[in-house]
């Protein structure tokens, strides 16, 4: 069977508009330019924040709003929020803040109205931070439970298990003397209860708020229908379609689903806490563990804004040996995605067991070089860490140009035609471009609804400016057009993988003498990648000390699943499952 | 299984009959039927249920133990495969999951985080190992381990099924068997373990304010 006829977007390769957004010309006296040593961007008056944010979307054309996110100033009794705005057309973005008094309550207005996909991370920086969003009509704690003592990433709330502010532990090193966390605090475990906090008389929350945020749809009784109830369902946290321990709120008519929230944190391994009391080396193994798929990418990602504070340049063959990697890791992370499609469609485990065959040698691939084949911590500031033996070049290239390409066409020769395959895909869940914009989704659930919109070429990092291919676009939107869309990115990342595979020099793989410590000057950088699940953007924050004063993980399936709600609203329950497979979410990099 | 391992050494049994009689004890034929089919409950947690699915898949084939059956409801497995790190916020449900699992019931842990909170321990909502709450038969080293050491782990827990006796295991002893009911954690201002009120009580009155 021929593929499908391949729809490409025009190359463009005009160089890119620097940043020559003038906010403080607009808004005399309004915003002001972030004038701090290292820091970009403009601060917006709090009172003001709406009119701005309208304008930047609407005049200025930054329709896409990736990142939101509190940042604690403790010593200067100031919270911010961060945005960082880009637009779907490409080039550098506008990063605007807003700073108000660390005096609770802490008061910002909800941008929901302007960019509904600030949805969950307003959310999470009222979950985190305590900053409240007013105007946002279902401001929840998202990643902790309701009831929860206190605000951890503020920078004067204190975890169970706090030993110091930032590694290493003296205990450790130099006196390397470690004693268990357990013994050090008081209730003997990772606990702390409030003083006089009395558990018999606890009244445990009972979810109100998140059962009373699902009645926001109502169904009409037709005249002459039956009368029905409505049934609220809770899928998971343990269940077997939700991909890891996401659970599902849903309120049912009939089959319908007429509501529906999502709820995380099932997954909460507090990454951001311990990223900041992490060295910047140190995080490299925990971006790891992010996306647990594609170690390679979140290494990526985080490298790239590292340098960017560090203002280093990474060594060409390094270079190289990240594309090869990361592009790598996108071919076996779709891989994955079609078994697990075809999984969650009924096709259970025989296509999953080809895809996986695949995925193992690519994973070979990975142990190769790193010595792991899932959390390979492979990437350092600079370069990488080890080099590619020859043999494995080799390996690489037998894979790229002949095992890969044929494995692809025989897997959309074995699937794309089946008729349950195309019934339960065609036209279902439709997400037009706009919607996707609005909503904050990125990836290749943005490209099937025909944005562009890849940062391998929208935003150039790392050196796939040099790379000749074209950015995968599907028109339709629906669920068809998501599968298909894999892989028309996996035949474009062996095109990539081809040219770079050719290309690479030999020469040293680190600009950097290898260091236990680096020295990052004071500085933020936002360092985004395209990462095979969308868009994996890092917030850092330097103070000039050898640990970051603020890591923040923008995570793809976090942001992208905002717009689940809206997409199934009106849908078949059944349905949902397949949704949930086709946005391609990952718990870890979801609840980090 | 095959003779040898099926019958008691001491008694002759003439060979044109081995394949249809074998005199052995019940503790054997159980320990045999038990350990060729442990159904792993569809669990998964983190990293490690990925290294779970691929030693699931063709190169590692835990089908060759009686363990490719994974079963999504806990009423129909014996094991309880602990992948991943176990969040304050998790742990409630997996209890619960536990407990409606039938005996003959086992756990293992899988992974650092599993059996110790592992990179993440110092996390504020990360249970520091899934032994706080449940008995756990087999931890399973690594971040995650490969599929090579699970299969390693759940050949140990057979191991561990073949030494017992249904005379001594506790879920057919009436004065040891307590259900293995493992009481419902509550999510608080933190997590309340139900079994320590009254310490968590007396601790709480004399704490220092912060």
């Amino acid at each position: 069977m021929a593929t499908a006829p391949f729809d490409t977007a025009s190359p463009v390769r005009t160089p890119l508009q620097t940043q020559t957004v003038d906010l403080v010309a607009r808004f005399p006296g309004i915003v002001a330019a972030d004038a701090r040593p290292g820091y970009t961007g403009f601060i917006v008056n709090k009172e003001n924040l709406v009119e701005v944010a309208t304008a930047v979307r609407d005049e200025l054309g930054f329709d896409l709003l990736t990142a939101v996110t509190g940042v604690d100033y403790i010593a200067e009794n100031k919270m911010e929020v961060v945005y960082h705005a880009y637009k779907t057309t490409g080039g550098a973005g506008l990063v605007f803040k807003v700073q108000v008094e660390r005096v609770d309550p802490i008061e910002v207005p909800s941008l929901i109205n302007i960019w509904a996909g600030v949805d969950f991370q307003e959310r999470e920086a009222w979950d985190l931070y305590g900053i409240k969003f007013t105007g946002h009509p279902d401001l929840r704690r998202i990643l902790m439970w309701e009831g929860f003592e206190g605000h951890p990433l503020r920078k004067d709330w204190k975890e169970p298990f706090f030993e110091e502010e930032t590694k290493p532990f003296k205990s450790r090193w130099p006196e390397g003397k470690h004693t268990f966390s357990e013994q050090k605090n008081p209730f003997r475990d990772n606990l702390n209860f409030p003083q006089n906090f009395d558990p018999d008389k606890y009244v445990v929350d009972k979810e109100e708020d998140l059962y009373v945020s699902l009645e926001r749809y109502t169904t009409k009784d037709v005249e002459g229908n039956m009368k029905t109830d409505h049934i609220v369902v809770n899928m998971g946290p343990h269940h077997p379609s939700t991909h890891g321990v996401l659970r599902v709120a849903v309120t049912l008519d009939g089959e319908t689903i007429i509501g529906l929230k999502p709820v995380m944190g099932y997954l909460h391994r507090n990454h951001d806490k311990i990223g900041e009391r992490n060295t910047y080396l140190q995080n490299i193994p925990f971006t790891d563990r992010l996306d647990y798929f594609n170690s390679m990418s979140n290494n990526f990602g985080y490298a790239i804004t590292v340098e960017k504070l560090m203002k280093i340049q990474v060594a060409e063959r390094a270079e190289y040996i990240r594309v090869i990697m990361a592009e790598l890791s996108r071919v076996q992370n779709h891989l994955i995605f079609i078994g697990m499609l075809m999984n969650d469609l009924g096709a259970m485990y025989t296509p999953s067991l080809y895809t996986f065959k695949e995925r193992e040698l690519i994973l070979d691939v990975f142990e190769a070089v790193s010595g792991a084949r899932m959390m390979c911590n492979y990437f350092r500031f600079g370069g990488v860490v080890r080099d590619i033996p020859d043999d494995v070049l080799h390996k690489i290239k037998g894979l790229v140009s002949e095992r890969l390409p044929a494995k692809a066409d025989e897997m959309e020769r074995f699937l794309n035609e089946n008729e349950i395959l195309v019934a339960r895909l065609k036209n279902i869940h439709v997400l037009n471009a706009e919607d996707a914009i609005r909503y904050s989704v990125t990836g290749p659930v943005l490209r099937a609804a025909g944005v562009p919109y890849d940062l391998r070429r929208a935003d150039p990092y790392s050196i796939y400016d040099r790379f000749d291919f074209d950015v995968a676009v599907r028109h339709n939107g629906d669920m068809m057009d998501n599968y298909l869309i894999r892989f028309d990115e996996i035949r474009q990342s062996l095109r990539i993988l081809e040219q770079a595979l050719k290309q690479i020099p030999q020469g040293p793989i680190n600009s950097q003498k290898p260091a236990y410590q680096v020295r990052v000057p004071a500085g933020e950088a936002y360092g985004r990648i395209e990462s095979p699940k969308g868009e994996l953007g890092f917030y850092v924050v330097s103070n000039g000390k050898p640990n970051p004063y603020r890591y923040h993980v923008r995570p793809a399936s976090f942001v992208n699943l905002t717009a689940v709600e809206k997409m199934c609203v009106g849908t078949k329950i059944a349905d949902f499952v397949a949704l949930l497979a086709m946005l391609d979410i990952v718990m870890g990099e979801l609840d980090r | 299984m095959d003779y040898e391992k099926l019958s008691l050494p001491n008694y002759n049994i003439p060979e044109d009959i081995q394949n249809a009689v074998a005199i052995t004890t019940l503790d054997r034929l159980y320990n045999w039927g038990r350990r060729s089919s442990v159904w792993p409950l569809m669990f998964g947690l983190a990293c490690c249920a990925i290294e779970m699915i691929a030693a699931q898949t063709a190169r590692y084939d835990m089908a060759r133990f009686g363990m490719e059956v994974m079963r999504p409801t806990p009423r129909q497995a014996d094991m309880m495969l602990v992948s991943g790190t176990v969040t304050k916020k998790m742990l409630p449900s997996i209890i619960r999951l536990y407990n409606q699992m039938p005996e003959p019931k086992y756990v293992v842990a899988m992974g650092a985080c599993a059996s110790s909170g592992g990179p993440f321990k110092e996390g504020y909502n990360v249970v520091a190992g899934i032994d706080k709450f449940l008995p756990v038969d087999v931890y399973i080293p690594g971040c995650p381990p490969t599929p090579q050491a699970l299969i390693a782990g759940l050949i140990k827990l057979q191991e561990k099924i073949d030494k017992e006796s249904i005379k001594t295991v506790r879920w057919y002893n009436k004065e040891k068997f307590d259900g293995n009911y493992v009481p419902m954690p509550i999510l608080g201002p933190d997590l309340i373990d139900v079994r320590r009120h009254a310490e968590i009580r007396d601790i709480a009155a004399t704490k220092e304010s912060a």
